[in-house]
């Protein structure tokens, strides 16, 4: 195979250097170390906002592999994610997708959103999610074995509700599964407070205001405040915005567009602070 | 001014006296003036006599835009009423000036209910609804408050003062005022006093506001704010009152203490308080005595399921006609556990045979209900109900089942459907007999009228309806196409070049996506929907129908209902591939409410219809007002929600995917087991119905 020439990110080579901060809710470090040990794909189920991205970085920190993510989108084919033959000055080259730099690398591929992807899209991954685990790059004739290292995972929301998108039963079969929602009131505290620095009582506020949106649920909003967005809230108090301006920029205007839920939601915010 | 007021004047009339007023004003006021009592002379030149008359008056009491609205208004009772009224109201111009500040700042209930709704179920404990009441007050289900509030000269105060209001009223609640029944008992024995009661309230407001100040900063500010602005001399710092209820501020202050320094000062006044309404104890009375019956029953019921479960079969079976199964206390406990989300700080935790368990969902609510309403679980309360009770529970009133039976024994024309027996885990063959029957078309009144009540809402429907339709979306890699696909070229050409097979899919293609969906509406026609969520449903279905015309997508429309395993009916209002005509259209307005739901053997009949469909995506949509439900006591409860979850998992299998659109509150208790977590909505609000199922029908399908 000739140098590469062309300017290709390679995300392979990036460790995660600095341990991501992370609370861990349950035994899912552990299942998914297990899982990693043994080589199973892993699947990450929970609503938006709580955590699934932040678990990976965190895993691959402790597991000392590079993460490569891939957010999902439908227009993502299949060489998008193994390689594709590009030109450069009337040579061709062969440029690995990030699917295809992780499975070489032996690092972690997390596929984020992956509903989003084309149903034939995700079909790619079949032969890396069971026991053969290879990926065949048919272009270049190649059947890559995964190394030991190598580790698949995806994330999903199965809040979703449209039809449309939904994954298939062929692909999800493949996975463990853990499941992820949001913390319990003392842990989500902590969380909010080491992630934006704001003091433990404005934190328990803003907490005790996402369990309120929480209430919401089912009553004309479809998710309530996920922990990210209490993040975000605190980070904006913490820069010295006021916690109602807070709430209703970082929360409430994030969970809805309709005006009596977001004045509900505003007089919720206002009552706390 | 003489001009257009001759015909009004006489002799002893004249237009100088109103002239010489209104000259003391400058020009704009009597141009302003001048103008309308010409525009309303060419009315009635009577009326243009008395408003210049009395509009000097007017200018001083009020500014232009106001006095704009006071003419207007009395022009209006004119058109309206005749020229009586019309000149009463230009000569009561003080009145209408004194309530016009209340008219521009006042807020109506009708307004913030959706509001103030959502906003007290996001404060916690037992949902509670808002409405109009001629006093403001609650029976700790609902909160009654005035149909319109206008004390505070905006409208945002005005608003807080509503929001004051329903806190006051929640916080009763949610902070235990009404909790184990001990001030219901205190006042029973002390008979009915209104100016005592009086003083209560006062006391327990200053319990209730001091819990607020400690969980809600914000509102207590709120309400601090309104009660200076509004109980002005009253809320003065009175020295010998604060310190006489100082000790209702402390954290650990209960009802109890309330009382007990009620007792002491009786005979005083407590301070008044602009948003605290009254306290109204028989009506609380009567509200939690049947409360706590429905729950005590409910929660003894729901033991028995549970003791069921441990043991693997119903006890008490030996005693068909025992309420209450009082060996099964000695296997029951409970226990308090710290909750801080709790509002006495403890949640209690159930154990069967010395082991906890885990409640299901529904029981959780009836277990934070009865400790809202009690503060405990009582040991009363932990014996599991009896087969007697449990049947009682399941079935409301009994009728005579052969009698509804008669006429339909005949099996012509009938599908025949099984059923679903979880205590089996079988089938039942054959089990439901079910018939299409015809809908009577109405006249399409309801049709135009529905029509003409949501015309903006369509309009935006099939706005929002055509983006999805005319999503044109370029298909990339197509063997034909417009144009060239650069990507795929650089591909081919790579490819080309180290040898391997040319692609030939190098163009992209524009298309319309062909949406290539069936979807079968199929709506609750049972008893429960009579009134206006049937007149909902029939809104929700014709502004639905508008919309997938638009779209262009298959739809069929069936109503179901039934009476027992022999009387399943299903009603074709359209069926898939007729059009949607004015035939159509009048059995929508035709849809009446019927018999009950059973759910099974209709959804097993729309599913087959569905599955003749061609189509890639088939939707199966359910419009429901509560659970399954019929009237042969074995259908209700358990058996008839198995059965349905039964017959929609066949569904999937055949391709066909569930939704539920429903408005009842109890059914995410259910509704996740029957269709699956995200395969239901509930609409809480009926009126909205109608906006709502578009809307989720849109997400649904895009």
């Amino acid at each position: 195979m000739q140098q590469h020439e062309l300017r290709v990110l390679r995300p392979e080579e990036y460790f995660i250097e600095v341990e991501p901060y992370y609370e861990p809710v349950a035994d899912e470090a552990g299942v998914f170390e297990a899982a990693y040990a043994n080589g199973l794909p892993i699947l990450l189920k929970g609503p938006t906002g709580c955590g699934k991205t932040r678990f990976m970085e965190y895993m691959a920190w402790r597991l000392k592999r590079p993460l490569i993510t891939v957010s999902c989108h439908d227009d993502l084919t299949s060489s998008d994610l193994v390689g594709r033959f590009l030109v450069k000055g009337g040579e061709t080259i062969w440029v690995d997708g990030p699917l295809a730099r992780a499975v070489r690398a032996g690092g972690i591929c997390y596929l984020d959103e992956v509903v989003e992807a084309r149903k034939d899209t995700t079909v790619v991954i079949h032969p890396l999610a069971d026991d053969r685990r290879v990926l065949p790059i048919e272009k270049l004739g190649e059947l890559l074995e995964a190394p030991t290292e190598f580790c698949l995972a995806m994330s999903y929301n199965p809040g979703y509700q449209s039809v449309l998108k939904d994954l298939k039963q062929s692909t999800r079969q493949r996975f463990v599964a853990l499941e992820f929602s949001y913390p319990s009131t003392a842990l989500e505290q902590t969380i909010v407070e080491r992630e934006s620095g704001i003091d433990p009582g404005l934190a328990r506020q803003l907490v005790k205001f996402a369990h309120m949106t929480r209430n919401l649920k089912g009553q004309g909003l479809d998710e309530g405040a996920s922990t990210r967005l209490l993040v975000h809230a605190a980070k904006l108090i913490h820069s010295g915005v006021a916690p109602v301006v807070a709430c209703r920029s970082a929360i409430a205007q994030a969970l809805t567009d309709d005006t009596d839920m977001l004045s509900a939601i505003n007089e919720l915010s206002a009552s706390l602070f | 001014m003489d001009v257009y007021l001759d015909p009004a004047l006489s002799s002893r009339r004249t237009a100088a006296g109103p002239a010489r007023e209104l000259a003391a004003f400058p020009a704009r006021e009597q141009g302003f003036v001048l103008h309308w009592g010409a525009v309303i002379a060419r009315d009635n030149a009577e009326l243009a006599y008395q408003f210049t008359a009395f509009a000097p008056r007017g200018l001083r009491l009020m500014d232009l835009d106001a006095m704009e609205s006071w003419l207007l208004y009395a022009m209006d009772l004119y058109d309206k009423k005749g020229q009586v009224p019309a000149i009463r109201a230009f000569q009561d111009v003080e009145g209408f000036a004194a309530n016009m500040q209340e008219r521009l700042a006042g807020i109506a209930l009708e307004d913030v209910v959706g509001v103030l709704e959502r906003f007290v179920c996001g404060l916690n404990g037992r949902g509670l609804k808002v409405t109009v009441g001629e006093r403001c007050h609650t029976d700790t289900e609902t909160i009654f408050l005035p149909a319109v509030v206008g004390r505070l000269p905006e409208k945002e105060a005005n608003f807080r003062l509503y929001k004051a209001m329903v806190v006051h009223q929640w916080a009763q609640g949610w902070y235990g005022t009404w909790r184990g029944g001990v001030l219901l008992d205190v006042l029973e024995e002390a008979g009915p006093q209104p100016q005592a009661l009086d003083l209560l309230h006062a006391l327990e407001t200053v319990r209730l506001d001091a819990c607020i100040g400690r969980d809600f900063p914000g509102l207590h500010r709120d309400m601090r704010a309104l009660r200076l602005a509004l109980d002005g001399e009253a809320q003065a710092p009175d020295p010998e009152w604060r310190d006489l209820v100082g000790r209702l501020r402390e954290p650990s202050a209960r009802v109890r203490d309330t009382l007990d320094l009620w007792l002491a000062l009786r005979g005083r006044r407590g301070p008044t308080c602009c948003y605290r309404g009254e306290l109204l104890p028989e009506v609380v009375r009567a509200r939690m005595r049947i409360r706590a019956e429905l729950e005590r029953d409910r929660f003894r019921i729901a033991l028995a399921r549970l003791i069921e479960e441990q043991d693997e079969r119903p006890p008490g079976e030996d005693r068909p006609e025992a309420e209450t199964l009082p060996e099964t206390a000695a296997r029951l406990g409970a226990r308090a556990k710290e909750d801080p989300d709790m509002p006495d700080g403890q949640t209690y935790e159930l154990f069967l045979d010395g082991k906890p368990v885990a409640p299901p969902e529904d029981v959780i609510s009836t277990m934070e209900s009865i400790i809202q309403d009690l503060g405990e679980i009582p040991p009363e309360y932990l014996v599991a109900a009896g087969p007697g009770l449990y049947r009682r529970g399941l079935d409301g009133e009994a009728k005579d089942a052969d009698s509804a039976w008669a006429g339909t024994y005949h099996e012509e024309g009938a599908f025949a459907y099984d059923e679903w027996d979880h205590s089996r885990q079988h089938h039942r063959k054959g089990w439901c007999i079910l018939r299409e029957h015809e809908v009577k078309p109405a006249g399409l009144t309801f049709y135009h009228a529905t029509l003409r009540k949501h015309g903006g809402l369509i309009k935006s429907l099939r706005r929002t309806f055509e983006v999805l339709r005319g999503e044109d979306r370029i298909l990339k890699r197509q063997p034909y196409g417009e144009d060239v696909d650069i990507d795929a070229l650089v591909e081919a050409y790579a490819d080309a070049r180290v040898g391997l097979e040319v692609n030939d899919r190098l163009f992209t293609h524009r298309k319309q996506d062909d949406r290539n969906i069936a979807v079968m509406l199929m709506v609750d026609m049972s008893g429960s929907t009579k009134g206006w969520i049937n007149e909902a449903e029939r809104e929700a279905l014709i502004l639905l129908a508008e919309a997938l015309e638009t779209l262009g997508d298959r739809f069929a429309v069936y109503g179901f209902s039934g009476w027992t395993r022999k009387r399943c009916e299903v009603f074709p209002i359209k069926r898939f591939g007729e059009p949607y005509d004015d035939l159509a259209k009048g059995r929508i307005c035709g849809i009446e409410a019927r018999d009950y739901t059973r759910m099974g053997a209709p959804i097993r009949h729309l599913t087959g219809l569905l599955r003749a469909e061609d189509a890639r995506i088939k939707l199966l949509v359910t419009l429901s007002d509560g659970k399954p439900d019929d009237y042969d006591p074995q259908y209700r409860g358990e058996y008839g929600i198995e059965d349905t979850r039964q017959a929609l998992f066949e569904a999937r299998l055949d391709g066909v995917h569930p939704f539920c659109i429903t408005i009842d509150e109890q059914g995410p208790e259910y509704l996740p087991h029957m269709y699956g977590a995200a395969n239901y909505v509930l609409v809480a609000d009926v009126t909205r119905l109608p906006a709502k199922v578009s809307e989720i029908y849109r997400r649904l399908t895009s």
